[in-house]
């Protein structure tokens, strides 16, 4: 991975309390585990900030390497790597996603 | 791109030897699989972990050959 996405990469992280890499926008994901994922985040009233992997491919294979997992979407909190799609489900399911955001000070 | 259901199975089980695997083709076009997995080794593992251990054990056919594979894991506790 080249040093300057890797800049964009822990810039975006460090900058949004909640980051999420998705393919699409919040508004118009283009695939239906970002869809799933943003749709939560939503229900939940978070602030966040989606970033469209499928408009950079380098992006796209840099953020996999970068937290060392394999698929999109990707949910970061106060720059911690999260999960993707099953586990921010299971996590929405089971109320512990909201205590995540709760703990973190984002909701109240 | 597919992957037959079998295949799927086969590598993880090879990964995880105790693996109970239940697969399910959602969509009948052998892209989008649901797997569900219980195990002894995701005993005090991290979900972020457990899901690595699955997709490690597909050896990088994740986001490849496999589009989506919906990973649900279980810690098998009788043991």
């Amino acid at each position: 991975m080249n040093e300057n996405i890797k800049k964009i990469i822990t810039n975006e992280i460090q900058n949004n309390d909640v980051c999420l890499f998705m393919k699409g926008t919040p508004d118009v994901p283009q695939c239906g585990f970002s869809m799933a994922v943003s749709n939560i985040l939503k229900i939940l009233n978070i602030k966040f900030k989606g970033i469209n992997v499928l408009e950079n491919n380098e992006l796209r294979e840099a953020i996999k390497e970068y937290s060392d997992w394999p698929t999109i979407p990707q949910l970061y909190i106060k720059g911690e790597f999260v999960g993707g799609c099953d586990i921010v489900k299971e996590m929405y399911e089971d109320g512990k996603l909201k205590e995540k955001f709760k703990k973190e000070k984002i909701i109240s | 791109m597919a992957m037959d259901k079998n295949e799927i199975q086969k590598l993880i089980k090879e990964a995880i030897p105790d693996a109970v695997i239940d697969i399910q083709d959602l969509a009948g076009d052998g892209n989008h699989y649901s797997a569900k997995i219980t195990s002894g080794i995701f005993k005090g593992k991290s979900k972020i972990e457990q899901h690595k251990i699955v997709y490690n054990s597909l050896k990088g056919k994740m986001g490849n050959e496999l589009h989506a594979l919906a990973i649900s894991t279980k810690e098998k506790n009788n043991e």
